[in-house]
């Protein structure tokens, strides 16, 4: 726990990429999250916790408008990127999504090559010159989300010949090549074995100098590992906020201090 | 809690060898099941096999022709009266001009083999009413072969080629008006001198119809070039419509009650019987837009409406089964609504589509009723012209010849039918195969 006070000292000084007020998500009648308001900070990982079924996903999702996607759900409130509200009916979702990569939370890599998994995002988006910058850009990604290694033999082999936990790692390699500015991460360790997470933790340190990441786990663990920010959810509530070193080792909150003592959950 | 364990102890040990009561029951169950499953594809397997065994029997005549080689003489005084060999003027000589140029050569051929039948009345009936046209047709091209004698292979006649084929016999013609035995008697002989053959034969597939009294020219032509026109107009408005239609009211188009109202329209639309299509058609196509009777266009048109929701409602299912995970996926990396359909769900759902598609396809091909209403059933000797003027040409198509050579008089067009019906089916396998083929090259086995 030394090493987490070591961390608080350098935060606080980021600006806040991505501010969250009065957020509300219904489905259908369902009421996931109740006025959430959060901010998330640039270069800073952040990380939601939370029992299984409190919104983390749901809360996630909103920040790239993944939620557009599914009819029954409605979200309301105002989120803001750099200060621009991405709710905004200007704003084309498909542009945000290029700026808000989000790796899910089942890994679901694209029914093509592992090659052409990785290359779609930049393919789409024209974010490489010619074939061999887009090689460097695959390589690049594969190597960050510790995956080249494994697979750079066989990339013409199609992705979901992977196993599961290559199968997340290939998904994260897909969400860095389009190089956004920020990267949701709805459990993204949760198949990997503990050499694979140290990497992808390591991966998540690194782009940290750069990006905003916000990751949703399960693992007190981790949590206190990679983040900078905590925010621990409760039945659609954010109960608290805060630096990571705080909210693991002097909760203010009795529901947090239960949920991470594992008490509730 | 101890009564039991003390009960189960004392219950002799079950073995793994041996099968308890309940295991028995359901593995006999498993077997019956298996069992039925077994005796119904059977069925199904006797009964095809039945229908292809009856069908080849009967159709598979069709096939081969018999023919009559004759050495005729085209005698200038009747083709060609004042010698200038101008085909304007000789077309003035109609096919009766022909006809005893044809009787000579027959009674010339009969006294050349020293052929003595008695009784033997009117030799030249064992050829097709059909020659004579054949030999103007080949003297009008040919003009400068008038006054030359030269073999002609002609066509023979219905009854001639029933008698080779077994459906003829000597009993059935002492019966019959159209044929007497000793005509029969005529043909084995000149079957004997080399005269006279049975040999298979394409003309079948590539001539048109033929009138009442003439099967042994009957061909299938005309109704292959109609069918093949419908399926092109199919192919061009039925696969981008429907296709489109799947992709909008299963990816972009609002679920409201409007749509809720299309869905179940498409259904009930494709259990529409296909003859309300040819009212449909006969009204709008015909009726209102003026488009000509029996022509392929309108044909195509009636099948178009018929085949689309046949072809929307699978294409849905199929762009329904691509799992939500790869749109979300493709969302997530920034691609855009219409990346995502064309990018990565029209490819998984390719081959759902592409079978919907030719089964559609196929069926639009087999069918007849709508085309009755339409005119199609019209009899056409002329073979409509290429496309995409052909297609607003008369034709018949391939179902439809089926039905009209049943409904004729001459056993013969029962063998014709049949054929008719095979080469159906061969244009259906083959559609069907290329339905397999196309299902495995576009599957993605990961
Ligand atoms: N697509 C959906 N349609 C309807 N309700 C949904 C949908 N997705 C989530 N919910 C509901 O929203 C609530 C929050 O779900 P969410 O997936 O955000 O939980 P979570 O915190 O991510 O849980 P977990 O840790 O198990 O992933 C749940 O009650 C869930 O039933
Ligand atoms: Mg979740």
């Amino acid at each position: 726990m030394n090493d987490m006070r070591l961390i608080q000292r350098t935060v606080d000084m980021h600006e806040t990429k991505i501010r969250a007020s009065g957020v509300d998500v219904f489905y259908g009648d369902n009421h996931a999250i109740k006025d959430v308001s959060v901010y998330i900070e640039d270069k800073t990982v952040t990380a939601f916790i939370g029992p299984s079924g409190c919104g983390k996903s749901t809360f996630l999702r909103c920040l790239n408008r993944m939620n557009d996607t599914i009819p029954i759900c409605r979200v309301t409130g105002k989120i803001t990127l750099d200060d621009e509200d991405i709710y905004d009916p200007k704003v084309d979702p498909v542009q945000l999504r290029a700026k808000v990569g989000m790796v899910f939370q089942k890994p679901n890599p694209f029914p093509k090559s592992i090659y052409d998994n990785v290359a779609y995002g930049p393919r789409i988006h024209g974010l490489a010159g010619d074939k061999s910058e887009l090689d460097e850009i695959v390589e690049k990604s594969l190597r960050r989300a510790a995956l080249w290694g494994e697979v750079k033999d066989r990339l013409a082999e199609p992705g979901t010949g992977l196993s599961g936990g290559q199968q997340q790692r290939l998904c994260i390699a897909r969400a860095v090549a389009t190089a956004p500015e920020v990267l949701l991460m709805d459990e993204p360790c949760s198949a990997l074995d503990p050499i694979a997470t140290a990497q992808v933790e390591e991966l998540i340190d690194e782009l940290k100098q750069n990006y905003s990441v916000v990751i949703v786990t399960h693992s007190m663990q981790q949590a206190a590992r990679v983040s900078q920010k905590t925010a621990f959810f409760h039945l659609g509530n954010l109960v608290e906020y805060g630096e990571t070193g705080k909210i693991f080792t002097n909760p203010e909150d009795s529901r947090t201090e239960s949920y991470i003592t594992g008490r509730i959950g | 809690m101890t009564d039991m364990t003390a009960g189960a102890s004392a219950a002799p040990k079950s073995s793994l060898l041996a099968q308890d009561e309940r295991t028995r029951r359901r593995n006999a169950a498993e077997a019956r099941f298996k069992l039925y499953g077994v005796i119904a594809i059977t069925l199904a397997i006797v009964a095809l096999l039945f229908l292809m065994v009856s069908i080849m029997k009967n159709g598979s005549g069709a096939f081969f022709q018999t023919f009559v080689t004759l050495e005729v003489e085209l005698l200038e005084d009747k083709l060609d009266k004042n010698g200038n060999r101008d085909p304007a003027e000789m077309a003035k000589v109609t096919t009766f001009g022909y006809s005893p140029l044809i009787k000579d050569a027959m009674a010339k051929v009969v006294a050349d083999n020293g052929i003595e039948i008695d009784g033997l009345k009117k030799p030249e009936d064992l050829i097709s009413k059909e020659a004579a046209a054949q030999m103007r047709n080949f003297v009008l091209a040919h003009p400068e072969m008038v006054g030359e004698t030269r073999p002609f292979e002609f066509v023979a006649s219905g009854r001639i080629d029933g008698y080779y084929k077994g459906r003829v016999t000597m009993e059935s013609a002492a019966r019959d008006s159209n044929i007497s035995p000793e005509q029969l008697q005529l043909a084995d002989a000149l079957k004997a001198a080399g005269a006279l053959e049975t040999r298979f034969n394409w003309s079948f597939i590539t001539w048109p119809d033929a009138s009442e009294n003439r099967p042994e020219v009957s061909g299938l032509g005309v109704a292959i070039i109609g069918s093949l026109y419908m399926m092109l107009v199919v192919l061009a408005l039925a696969l981008p419509i429907g296709v489109a239609a799947s992709i909008y009211l299963e990816e972009f188009a609002p679920k409201n009650r409007f749509t809720d109202l299309i869905e179940v329209n498409i259904s009930n639309l494709a259990a529409v019987p296909s003859i309300v299509f040819g009212i449909l058609g006969l009204a709008i196509f015909i009726n209102f837009a003026g488009l000509p009777q029996s022509a392929p266009i309108v044909g195509g048109l009636v099948l178009s409406l018929m085949t689309l929701p046949r072809i929307i409602i699978p294409a849905r299912a199929a762009i329904q089964a691509v799992p939500p995970s790869i749109r979300e996926a493709a969302l997530g990396v920034g691609a855009s609504k219409m990346q995502t359909v064309f990018h990565h769900v029209l490819p998984l759902a390719a081959p759902g589509i592409l079978t919907g598609l030719i089964i559609g396809l196929a069926q639009a091909l087999g069918e007849t009723a709508p085309l009755l209403l339409i005119g199609m059933v019209a009899f056409v000797r002329e073979y409509p012209a290429g496309p995409p003027e052909g297609l607003f040409d008369p034709a018949t198509a391939l179902p439809v010849q089926v039905y009209n050579w049943t409904q004729r008089a001459d056993p013969a067009f029962v063998e014709r039918a049949s054929g008719a019906i095979i080469v159906l089916l061969v244009f259906l396998m083959v559609m069907n195969t290329l339905a397999i083929i196309l299902r495995s090259r576009f599957e993605r086995r990961w």
